[in-house]
């Protein structure tokens, strides 16, 4: 009598009900792989379900993916708000009709657009769908033990025969303790005096598969929590000035939609000191070397301040939040005097950098300034040097030669008009400049210590020096070990799922005139296996000879 | 000091860039000495096609007469094979010393500049193949392998040269070891599961062709190949390799964005790509389980995936900005 299979028919669909074996099963969900085809007649629960299906199917997992393959590509070659807000207003400054549509299409903000959320969204829930029936199967056969042969093994192609004088029971004894020896589950069967012993191993392919699974999902999820509660925002600091964690002083804060901004640390620090380094020298010439902020720390209001030495891959970090240096430049320092002798202004004005050389392109607004208002605009060299045609450059970015080169304006600087201004721009509709006898504007060519008299009676610009200015990015993002975790828990399942073989072995020996006929065969559950040279070996080391007449294709 | 092994670096460099080039040229001979020859002898087929494995579709179907293939030709063939397999060995212990020189005389890792990117690749790719030779008898991957080799190490010395200089400040961390080894590494593997594939459908589109025409010759190099289900499995293997160390060198990457930058994931060009890469991959392993996509079809994914890591290193590196702008071009 042989004993009932305790597997359902389709479970393991071998050469008994086709002629060549079953294809290996990879990845994830084989059953609705072909489940492409027209929707059925239109009964909404049926319409539902097959919906249901080609969403889950890996068909269509295999086209989402490729769709957010295609989806990630714009945010890589058009500037992205989130990554470098001031590339994407140097963009639509130089594409003002390509820009409104971008705009409205988020091609601006490509990783947090409705549409490439839609394709991630559907692929999560692709990936729910997979899991989800595949969990279940697995729980229900963790335990379950390896399936009986099927009828036909000469049908696999990994199959080898030959005959012996053993007796079958003595033969199939010790097939099995060999596969058990190997670590395999397996299970004897008598069945029509035949007997067959099963082997299988590789249960923890399936376990890696939906381990691996499981993880992407824990990696978006911790992805979201931190997107949704962190914030990213950064700072110019001048050294010599401090910084206190509240919304005012950040020059840029990107928060999350859940953050609260009562929730910033209340740490506050002062930059005290700045040092950079050059190559000056021999090939790489103007690479810098090093930088260092030497910091001082209070982690709350009336706190001991302690010094810290920050500089990149060596952040500060306060009560969960990160402070990183990311960037420096220059900050000459001008005293203004209006045309009444009076100073209507004096104090370092940061520059930002704009090349390899740090010329760096600064605006002074003078907005105390009498009996009219006074603008500045113009370029920091730190080297100053100049080209043959006669123009300003740097030409190292230390401060080894400093030269401010500006150009005058007086009139109304608009900052009174209750819009908002950025500091970094001039906004000239009510100022005019002052001009030399051509009607150009007068450039000030000025070095340290040194002062211009803007013409007409104007008033005084002295550059008195200059201090550097760190660019600071600060940062918390909640949540990131979940992430972390994910990824770990996904390589490991990706081991699992890429390494386990998952493969049932049968050898079947029957007493056939007098001698006894053993067959082996093998089936691997995974591509990527020789299962034909495991059945090789296998007859080998059963005790398959040469001379034998023995045949095997 | 420095000096001096720079210049060994460079010479080491140019000697292997020539050694790879000898070894293409035994390589093309291998194939050209190959062209008369048949499928039935089939010398090189190693135990990975399996005794018991369905085989090429040339066994068992009658053979037409072939214009007499001497069998000096095949021992040619076979030679010309083995000459190009020495090279490449000898080319590999050049391609290291000149790596090894780069970083002794920069005192650090050689990994600050595209073109120490590139020595540095090539010399991953190098090891994986020559790994495989031994693991899997994959010489008949030589042609492809010399060919990219040469490709990459001549632009490499000739167009993205760079002296030795300091690496810039953001570069100064024990993560550059952990993340730019696993990326290299996996990038080396990829190259050469990508060369497999290539290799797997020229190999599957000429049996394609025997089996609708079983009368056409089977004659050439790549009749002497392993079958390409054969050829396949072994490219499934290398990208299952890659790919779980391209997932810990993007996860690596993101630690150190995450203490470098503050953020571990800022969508920065080289991320993004890094990303497109680790999903065409994905895509790659489920189409092989996906009816319609098996074969062929999942082969030109693997491309693709190849194509895109290509971009990230050569596309983004020249012509990108953003974070990661250490080519020194």
């Amino acid at each position: 009598m042989c004993p009932p299979s305790s597997r359902r028919p389709h479970d393991y669909a071998g050469p008994v009900d086709q002629l060549e074996p079953p294809e290996p099963v990879d990845v994830l969900d084989e059953s609705t792989a072909q489940s492409s085809g027209r929707p059925p007649a239109l009964r909404p629960l049926e319409l539902v379900r097959w919906t249901w299906r080609q969403l889950t199917s890996m068909r269509t997992a295999l086209i989402l993916l490729f769709l957010l393959a295609v989806a990630s590509i714009p945010g890589s070659l058009i500037p992205q708000q989130r990554v470098d807000p001031s590339a994407v207003i140097a963009f639509k400054t130089s594409h003002p009709a390509l820009a409104p549509i971008f705009d409205r299409v988020g091609m601006f903000t490509v990783y947090s657009s409705v549409w490439f959320s839609a394709v991630y969204l559907l692929l999560m829930v692709s990936l729910v769908g997979c899991i989800v029936p595949r969990a279940r199967v697995y729980a229900k056969n963790v335990g379950a033990r390896p399936p009986r042969a099927p009828r036909n093994l000469s049908r696999f192609p990994a199959y080898a025969t030959w005959r012996s004088d053993e007796p079958p029971a003595v033969a199939a004894e010790r097939a099995r303790r060999l596969l058990e020896g190997e670590r395999r589950r397996v299970e004897t069967y008598a069945c029509d005096g035949d007997v067959v012993v099963s082997a299988e191993k590789g249960y923890l392919r399936e376990a890696g598969n939906l381990l691996f699974h499981v993880a992407v999902l824990v990696v978006l999820v911790g992805v979201a929590i931190t997107g949704l509660y962190g914030f990213k925002g950064s700072a110019a600091v001048v050294t010599g000035t401090g910084f206190s964690n509240t919304l005012t002083q950040y020059d840029d804060f990107t928060p999350g939609s859940k953050f609260d901004a009562a929730n910033l640390a209340p740490f506050s620090f002062t930059v005290d000191d700045f040092s950079v380094s050059w190559q000056r020298s021999g090939s790489g010439i103007g690479t810098p070397l090093s930088f260092d902020a030497h910091v001082s720390v209070s982690a709350h209001p009336g706190a001991t301040p302690y010094p810290y030495d920050l500089s990149v891959n060596h952040p500060l970090v306060v009560d969960g939040t990160s402070v990183f240096l990311v960037g420096h430049g220059y900050a000459p320092i001008v005293t203004v005097r209006d045309g009444k002798g009076d100073v209507a202004f004096s104090g370092p004005v940061v520059f930002l950098p704009q090349d390899n050389s740090f010329t760096s392109f600064g605006v002074i607004k003078v907005p105390d300034a009498a009996p009219t208002q006074l603008g500045f605009e113009g370029y920091f060299f730190p080297t100053g040097a100049l080209t043959d045609s006669g123009q300003p450059y740097s030409a190292f970015p230390d401060a080894d030669n400093p030269v401010l080169s500006l150009v005058a304006y007086s009139g109304n600087l608009g900052v009174d008009s209750g819009l908002p201004q950025s500091v970094y721009v001039l906004d000239k509709t009510g100022l005019k400049p002052y001009t030399m006898d051509n009607g150009a504007p007068q450039p000030l060519l000025l070095r340290p210590g040194k002062t211009a008299k803007l013409p007409g009676g104007g008033g005084t610009i002295s550059f008195d020096g200059y201090q550097r200015w760190v660019k600071l990015q600060i940062s918390r993002s909640p949540g990131k070990i979940v992430p972390l975790l994910g990824v770990l828990g996904a390589i490991v399942g990706l081991l699992g799922s890429l390494f386990v073989r998952p493969r049932r072995t049968w050898v079947r020996v029957r007493q056939e005139s007098g001698r006894t006929v053993w067959e082996v065969a093998a089936l691997d559950r995974a591509s990527g296996g020789d299962p034909a040279a495991h059945v090789e070996q296998l007859a080998t080391r059963l005790g398959r000879s040469g001379e034998d007449e023995s045949e095997h294709r | 000091m420095t000096e001096t092994l720079a210049q060994i670096s460079n010479n080491a460099l140019y000697s292997a860039t020539v050694v790879y080039a000898l070894a293409m040229v035994a390589h093309i001979v291998e194939w050209a000495m190959a062209r008369d020859l048949t499928a039935e002898a089939v010398p090189r087929v190693h135990a990975l096609v399996g005794a018991g494995a369905p085989d090429s579709p040339a066994s068992g179907q009658p053979v037409p007469p072939a214009p007499v293939p001497s069998v000096d030709d095949e021992e040619r063939s076979d030679r010309f094979g083995r000459i190009g397999l020495s090279l490449t060995v000898l080319g590999v212990l050049l391609l290291a010393v000149g790596v090894v020189a780069r970083g002794l005389a920069a005192h650090r890792v050689p990994w600050g500049s595209m073109y120490e990117f590139s020595i540095t690749g090539s010399l991953t790719v190098s090891v994986a193949y020559l790994f495989l030779v031994r693991r899997y008898s994959v010489r008949w991957l030589g042609l492809l392998v010399t060919g990219f080799l040469v490709t990459v190490l001549g632009l490499a010395v000739i167009v993205l040269y760079r002296p030795v200089a300091p690496l810039v400040p953001a570069l100064h961390s024990y993560w550059l070891l952990i993340h730019v080894s696993a990326a290299a590494t996996a990038g080396g593997a990829y190259t050469v599961g990508a060369l497999a594939s290539v290799l797997y459908l020229l190999r599957n589109r000429l049996e394609e062709k025997a089996l609708a025409d079983p009368s056409a010759p089977r004659r050439g190099f790549l009749w002497r190949t392993p079958t390409a289900e054969a050829i396949d499995r072994v490219a499934y293997r290398i990208h299952a390799f890659a790919f779980p160390l391209w997932t810990f060198a993007v996860m690596a990457g993101a630690i150190w964005a995450q203490y470098a930058w503050g953020r571990y994931w800022g969508w920065d060009p080289k991320e993004v790509w890094a990303f497109i890469t680790w999903v065409v991959y994905a895509a790659y392993l489920h189409a092989r389980a996906t009816a319609g996509w098996k074969g062929s079809a999942a082969a030109y994914v693997a491309l693709l995936g190849f194509a895109t890591f290509i971009f990230n290193f050569v596309g983004i590196n020249l012509y990108g900005s953003g974070l990661h702008s250490y080519s020194g071009m």
